[in-house]
Parts: C-alpha cells; structure tokens; sequence
C-alpha cells in the first residue's frame, strides 16, 4: 500500500465525485450533463488504469515485444466512449425541447412553472 | 457561411485529407489503432468542418439527409447481416469461421465488415444529430 | 501522474465556472487531457475514439444545443450543503475501498490473470489480426459491439423523433 500505487485510483474518485456534486447541486440542465460527462470518463480511467502494466506497450502484436497492457478494457471503454456521446446528444435534444416549451432551463424554474400551471387548473 | 479567406481556402484544402485520414484509420485499424468508431467520427467531423464553414445547405447538398439516415440504418443492417450470412453458412450466429474457406481469412472477413457496418452507423447518426442540432435554430425562428 | 492530477484541477474550474461556454471549452481541455492520459496508460485506440469524440463531436454538439438555449447559469437559492456533504461521505467510502485493490501495474492483479492471456497468445494465430483490440471488439466480443452499434442507432432516431421539423408546422 503506498501512495504512488494507489495515485489513480484517488484522482479516479475526486473526478467521480465533482461529476456527482455537479448533477446533484447544479439546476442547470446543460450543467448537469456535463456533470454526467464527468462522472463517466472517470469510469473510462477506472478500467483503463489497472490494466496498465509498467514496461509494457499497446496492445498491437509484433514480434520484437512480450509484454502488452490488458487489451480487454481498451475494447469496453472504447465502444462506452461512442454511446456515451450518442446518449448525449439524446439528452441535449431533450434540453432544447424542454427549453423551446418552458423558456428555460434551469431546474427550479421548471418546476416553478409547473407548480403555478397546476395551481390555475 | 462565413467569408473569412483563410477558413475556406484551408477547409478545402484539409477537408479531403479528414476522408483520406479516416479510411486510413478503417482499414488500417487491424495493424494500428483505429476502427470503425473512429473512422466514423472522423468522417462525421469532417461533413460539420464543411458545413461549419460553406454553411449547412452546402453540407446537405454534400450528404443530402436521405442519404445520411439510409447510413444508419444500413450499419445496423449491415453488421446484423454478416451474422445471418454466418447461420447461412452453416455455422452460429456472428460466427466468422465459416465465411471462407480458411478459418483466418473468414475471421479477416467477418471483421473487415462488421468494422464496415460500426463505421456507416457511427458516422451517419453523429452527422444527422449535427444536422437535426443546427438547423433547430431556423426552425424556431419561422414558427 | 501530473496529467491526473492537470485533469482534477480543470474539474474543480469546470465545478464553479457559471458561464457554460467557459464551461464547454474546459469540458475540451479536459477531454484532450483525457487522450493523452490514455496514451501514457497504452490505450492507444481509446486515447483516439476520446480526442475525436471527446474533444471533436461532444463540443460541437454542446456548442450547438447552447446555441438554442441560454449561455449563463443562474445562481442557486439554497446553499449546496446537502449535495457536497453527500459527495464527500460517497467519496470517502470509495477511498476506504481502494485499500483492497491492487496496487498500480500490479502484474498479478486479478485483471491480468483471466481471459486475457488468451486473447494475447491465441488472437493473431485465430484472426489473422495484430491489434488485439479490433480482434476482440469485432470477433470475441461480437455480440457486445453489436448490442452497442444498436444503441447508438436508437440514440440516433432518438434524435430525429425528438427535433425533427414538424412538416404542418412548417408550411404555417
């Protein structure tokens, strides 16, 4: 147990939580889904990281090398990154819609809205 | 559009290098890395460079938006194909052994197109999510 | 080791940046250091989809949805006790829980002794292929990239349903 060997883990973690303050004390809902963004490009060093070896090299077949770092979470975080920029983009369409039927998008407000519309019914 | 000189000098001449640089990075990506995730967003990126700076029609007329959407669905079709093609062969679904006569070569095959299929539906839904994203703004402004 | 540390300080800028544009042009800072990251720890491949994805499409895309909506966030009524009070007690069980794992390049960590030892011996004699990543994306883990791809494909029409132009409305 020493301080340099369990480095990443600790950033890993202080990345993880700032994306989770973010989505849960920002109202602003661009705001929040770069909280998400945050929160899930940790997870892509949490896999990575361990999978590391010291003195080895990428994962490309050559004679001249032995040892290679884990190619197996390269191929999960890798197709992780792609979806996780499709799904993005779906939460972002939603934002405009909310914004083009509320004028707004922060939190607070839409709910303001809400709770008044539902008080004149 | 915009009428800055340098901008639309340059993206002509860098835009077709992007193409070039992402079917380096298709077929390519059994010896380097690269793939078909990323041939896709590159080629995607490289239609919203252009239409960044010539203006969304100029892009439209470039990957009209038939053309774009028939992309993702024929990614999706073309992957799921090779596993029906495998079943038609003889073997499991998604199995590359039996798509030629040398278990290597059909593994070479089957990846060759599976990359082909990731690479169509990658870089056509990023491309129509831009389209859908920029032209939102007119959009509201008729309405 | 100093670009982890580089990425957490342009975290804690994204935090309590209030201006989304700043915010979005950090989030790219951030990304970029994301790759080179991930080129140091040998993920050349997911060093690659990140800077273009990352850093290309995910600002693009941020960029235009901000173009619809309002650059600026509002500040908020309540003090932010409760969230940081309940990210800090998650984050502090997290920590507690790092203790049991293998340290960093640990070559006897669980990770490096199933399933990948085969991949790295057997793939280029079975596929033909030299980079084990695309032999283990396309061909072992097949199904996996295909349930993926389909996501990806339903984000898509996702997209479309949600902003496509209403063909009644347009003519009005």
């Amino acid at each position: 147990m020493s301080f340099t060997g369990h480095y990443t883990y600790w950033v890993t973690i202080f990345l993880m939580i700032a994306g989770l303050y973010i989505v849960i004390a920002r109202g602003n809902l661009v705001k929040k889904l770069i909280g998400l963004g945050i929160f899930q490009t940790s997870v892509y060093i949490l896999y990575i990281a361990p999978g590391k070896l010291i003195g080895g090299t990428a994962p490309i077949l050559a004679a001249s090398f032995h040892t290679y770092s884990n190619p197996l979470p390269h191929v999960l975080i890798l197709t992780a990154i792609v979806v996780g920029v499709a799904t993005l983009a779906l939460g972002l369409a939603i934002v405009v819609r909310i914004r083009e039927a509320y004028d707004s998008i922060e939190e607070d407000e839409i709910l303001e809205i809400d709770r008044s519309e539902g008080e004149a019914q | 559009m915009t009428r800055d000189l340098v901008l639309r000098v340059l993206g002509k001449v860098l835009i077709p290098f992007v193409l070039l640089f992402a079917l380096y990075v298709q077929f390519h990506g059994d010896f380097g890395p690269g793939g078909g995730f990323q041939a896709g967003v590159i080629t995607a990126a490289a239609v919203i460079f252009y239409a960044i700076i010539f203006g969304l029609p100029a892009a439209r007329r470039f990957a009209p938006d038939r053309l774009v959407e028939s992309m993702i669905a024929a990614g999706v079709l073309i992957y799921g194909g090779v596993g029906v093609f495998g079943i038609l062969m003889g073997g499991n679904y998604l199995d590359y052994f039996v798509l030629a006569h040398d278990t290597v070569h059909g593994q070479e095959r089957g990846i060759f197109w599976v990359e082909v299929g990731v690479a169509f539906t990658v870089s056509g839904v990023m491309t129509k999510v831009f389209y859908q994203f920029a032209e939102r703004r007119r959009v509201v402004d008729e309405a | 080791m100093t670009l982890l540390t580089m990425m957490a300080v342009v975290t804690v800028a994204i935090v309590v940046q209030r201006n989304l544009f700043a915010v979005v042009v950090f989030g790219s800072i951030y990304s970029f250091l994301m790759a080179t990251a991930l080129v140091a720890l040998d993920a050349v491949d997911v060093a690659m989809t990140e800077a273009s994805v990352g850093a290309g499409m995910s600002t693009v895309l941020l960029l235009t949805a901000l173009n619809l909506t309002r650059g600026d966030e509002v500040k908020p009524l309540r003090r932010p006790l409760l969230p940081l009070f309940v990210a800090i007690v998650i984050g502090a069980a997290l920590v507690y829980g790092t203790f049991g794992l293998p340290a960093f390049s640990d070559p006897q960590a669980a990770i490096h002794l199933h399933v990948v030892p085969r991949y790295l011996v057997d793939s280029l004699r079975e596929t033909g292929v030299p980079n084990v990543v695309t032999s283990v994306l396309a061909s072992y883990r097949g199904y996996d990239t295909l349930g993926e791809t389909t996501v990806v494909f339903t984000a898509g029409a996702g997209v479309i349903a949600l902003l496509r132009r209403r063909r009644g409305k347009a003519k009005q």
